[in-house]
């Protein structure tokens, strides 16, 4: 199987495999075989008393000690990682509460309210009276909410219930989901799959749905408090892949899923520009971006993206690399083996993710803007060591336009309609120039050779008009194939979404049509595109259930994947997966996902590897709620 | 001629080769798929716990073999290969083979419900349950070669066993010369 269809990747393993270096390629295989129990979700370990696994071809085991059978058992592995996704996603968020409180309580001075019009937006829409109050009075207010959000109270969960429609919240009601504590939503069900407790496999996927709302908000609340203390992204023109890598700078790679400290480094980076060209760098300081944080600091400091998610370690395979940040989520610990190949120092930043073999460098608020610094003269020290001899950077970089946040869309559509932006989007859905709307999210997977599915789905979505939305590493994807531009627009689109994209790009002043592709963000912000969602379906008079909008993680990798899924699921979205999740261990709980949850909340999985086959159903699911609005 | 052995040292349980034994004796050759098909394919490879080791146990394919020995339909018969495998038609189910098979590694089949029994798959190049092996407890290998193996380890444990004979007489000596090493 090909490993990778970009490039510059494929120039990196070449370099890897001349020198003996092990990627995640090699691990991988090393694996395989792997064990099918697992793989099919009917492996336990929630007791001392296991492992226990049920025999799929019943001959063996049917049911764990306890008496757990293959449903039971599926369905708690999934809830837990749902749980384990959520967690990550709302720690983020918690992360960025507490900076904004000690922003507003001036314990932070490197961290003010950029956007004042987004703390008061989101204000508003809590509930909180903004009036006459002081910037960071409201900040606080709207801090100390967002903390109050995570332990269990009488009321929802703030960011999940504002930010959905009136219809799904009934829903949502009816069938017991709304998390009433983020926190305490992941509680539950680490409480009710511990031993002896909830058996009952459709229970437990509700468990399940209800902490995936609380992930939703999560996602939801990353995104407000992160737009309010560094800004919310426009449009912005930037590159992509490992030819961003310059030879004659400084060149920091920012990596993880956190702007807190990222920013701070966009922001004071090029006041080290003159040690960067003392010690010989002649271009100074070159930040680029590797995973989610790569796209925090892209959609808002346009820093180029040098690469994302499995291809993570070829960044350092240039030997171009200086210095690799890292914050949290999604970073491989190998990255300190193979930095040790090279002269790259590898820093850990955050207390809950240090790493054998890195440099730590302790950052918190109160010392952002130092350990910034601090950060960036390590890799100008790490430059001095730079071996020449092996330094391979591929010259492969795509051009793309990001920044494509719900307001930057809507401010778009506004120059097209300034009285009611939302009606050329929606005019142009009922008349079909636009068939209806793909999010794609999620990572890259080892198991799918890196990108395919993204490409072959987006280029089949694109013929059919559906406008293509992507956050993540699937943005990621799209940005290093060149998909996040006017001329990818020009080649791939269907002749009604052309003209969309090409009416609206120019009424917005751009020089082309609008890319194919809308990057709107990281990973945890998925919920700019429910919002725009919301934002129609409110206009609409109908439910989300009832939208042709559908979503797909066609290589999806991580637990925080599994969580978003559930959530779009539960938001009424058919959700593509394009590798399959270790569900197929209960044909009952395989049919739930797939079929059944169509019944309680309109959205459901479509899993499906082939990704032509998989943009041809997604197809289908946009001609269905087409057709059930008749249209 | 490779046989199917076994490390009895490095079996952890994990069933895999069960798995992969069903997944290759399925329609569709997928795990995923095999785990759907009625009747599900069968698998013919066994892990008991013996004396504190997990050890599998599948047809060793003997020779003269009890179980072809004892079929009186005309199922089993030993192929070009010499392995004993199944003329599947002729099955009467009497069981007789289940009966004598000293390992006790042939089963009844789901449907048809006839004897089912390794055929050490002899169109794979490498058994799938070997393949399977995540800690290559099992390995398809040359019986010289796999005493070669055991020899060597045998020779390994001497050599350390002569070295610390070595190392006793050396403290036994000091010892007698009133040095105490050991409290």
């Amino acid at each position: 199987m090909e490993k990778t269809t970009d490039a510059a990747s494929k120039d990196m393993l070449k370099v890897a495999e001349r020198q003996d270096l092990t990627t995640i390629w090699d691990r991988f295989a090393a694996q395989t075989p792997q064990c099918g129990f697992g793989e099919l979700g009917t492996c336990c370990r929630n007791c001392l008393q296991g492992p226990c696994r049920i025999d799929p071809f019943g001959e063996g085991a049917t049911l764990g000690a306890c008496g757990a059978s293959a449903d039971t058992i599926v369905a708690r592995n999934l809830a837990r990682a749902i749980a384990a996704g959520t967690a990550a996603h709302s720690g983020h968020a918690k992360h960025l509460a507490h900076t904004l409180l000690k922003s507003a309580e001036g314990k932070a001075p490197d961290y003010p309210v950029r956007d004042e019009a987004k703390l008061k937006a989101v204000a508003a829409r809590l509930g909180i009276a903004t009036g006459g109050k002081e910037t960071r009075e409201l900040a606080r207010e709207v801090a100390e909410a967002a903390l109050k959000d995570f332990s269990e109270k009488e009321t929802p969960v703030a960011w999940a219930a504002t930010n959905v429609t009136h219809g799904r919240v009934e829903t949502f009601l009816k069938y017991g989901v709304v998390p009433t504590g983020i926190d305490a939503a992941v509680s539950e069900v680490m409480h009710r799959t511990h031993y002896g407790v909830d058996a009952d496999p459709v229970n437990l996927l509700l468990g399940g749905v209800k902490c995936a709302l609380a992930d939703f908000a999560g996602c939801a609340m990353a995104t407000d408090l992160a737009d309010i203390l560094f800004g919310t992204p426009q449009p912005v023109a930037s590159k992509a892949d490992l030819g961003v890598l310059k030879p004659d700078a400084v060149n920091i790679g920012l990596h993880g899923h956190s702007p807190i400290l990222s920013d701070l480094i966009a922001q004071v980076a090029h006041d080290l520009d003159g040690e960067a060209r003392a010690a010989g760098a002649v271009d100074g300081v070159n930040l680029v971006g590797i995973c989610c944080t790569g796209n925090e600091v892209l959609m808002r400091h346009g820093i180029p993206a040098a690469t994302h998610s499995v291809s993570q370690e070829l960044a350092i395979v240039t030997g171009a690399l200086d210095a690799m940040v890292v914050d949290y989520q999604c970073v491989m610990p190998s990255l300190a083996a193979l930095a040790e190949c090279f002269h790259t120092k590898l820093i850990t930043t955050m207390p809950i993710a240090k790493i054998p073999g890195a440099a730590h460098v302790d950052f918190s608020e109160d010392n952002a803007g130092a350990a910034a610094r601090e950060i960036i003269r390590l890799g100008i020290e790490a430059f001095k060591r730079r071996d020449p001899q092996k330094v391979n950077i591929p010259d492969r970089r795509s051009h793309l336009l990001a920044g494509f946040s719900t307001e930057a869309i809507v401010a778009a559509l506004s120059a097209v309609n300034q009285d009611d932006p939302l009606k050329p989007l929606i005019d142009n859905i009922v008349a079909g120039n636009i068939l209806g709307v793909c999010l794609f999210a999620g990572c890259n997977n080892v198991r799918v050779p890196q990108d395919q599915n993204f490409l072959a789905m987006a280029k089949e979505l694109a013929r059919e008009n559906v406008l293509i939305l992507a956050t993540g590493c699937g943005a990621g994807a799209f940005a290093r194939h060149g998909l996040l531009t006017s001329e990818a627009a020009a080649e791939y689109a269907g002749d009604g979404l052309r003209a969309v994209l090409t009416a609206v790009g120019q009424a917005a002043g751009l020089p082309g049509p609008l890319p194919l592709v809308l990057h709107m963000g990281s990973c945890v912000d998925n919920t700019r595109a429910a919002q725009v969602a919301v934002a129609v379906a409110n206009k609409l008079g109908v439910d989300l259930d009832k939208l042709p909008v559908v979503a797909s993680a066609p290589e999806a990798t991580t637990e925080k994947a599994i969580a978003i899924g559930t959530w779009a699921v539960a938001a009424g979205l058919p959700t593509h997966v394009g590798v399959i999740p270790p569900v197929l261990g209960s044909p009952l709980v395989a049919k739930v996902l797939t079929q059944d949850v169509k019944g309680l909340f309109g959205g459901y999985f479509i899993a499906e590897t082939d990704p032509v086959a998989a943009a041809q159903k997604l197809i289908a699911a946009i001609r269905e709620r087409r057709a059930g609005l008749g249209l | 001629m490779k046989e199917v052995f076994v490390h009895l040292d490095r079996c952890q349980g994990c069933r895999s080769c069960q798995l992969a034994c069903a997944t290759a004796k399925s329609k569709s050759k997928t795990l995923f798929g095999a785990v759907t098909e009625t009747p599900r394919p069968t698998y013919r490879i066994y892990i008991e716990r013996g004396d504190g080791l997990n050890v599998p146990l599948t047809c060793r394919h003997c020779d003269p073999a009890p179980c072809l020995e004892a079929c009186i339909a005309g199922c089993l018969y030993r192929d070009e290969q010499r392995l004993v495998r199944r003329r599947k038609d002729n099955c009467v189910a009497c069981w007789t083979c289940i009966m004598v098979c000293p390992y006790g590694v042939i089963s009844q089949g789901k449907e048809p419900k006839i004897a089912v029994k390794c055929d050490r798959c002899h169109k794979l190049e490498i058994p799938a349950c070997v393949q399977a092996c995540p800690t290559k407890a099992l390995v398809f290998a040359e019986p010289g070669s796999f005493a070669a193996e055991i020899r060597k380890s045998a020779a390994g444990i001497m050599a350390r066993s002569r070295d610390l004979g070595e190392k006793v007489k050396g403290e036994k000596g000091k010892r007698e010369k009133g040095n105490r090493l050991l409290p």
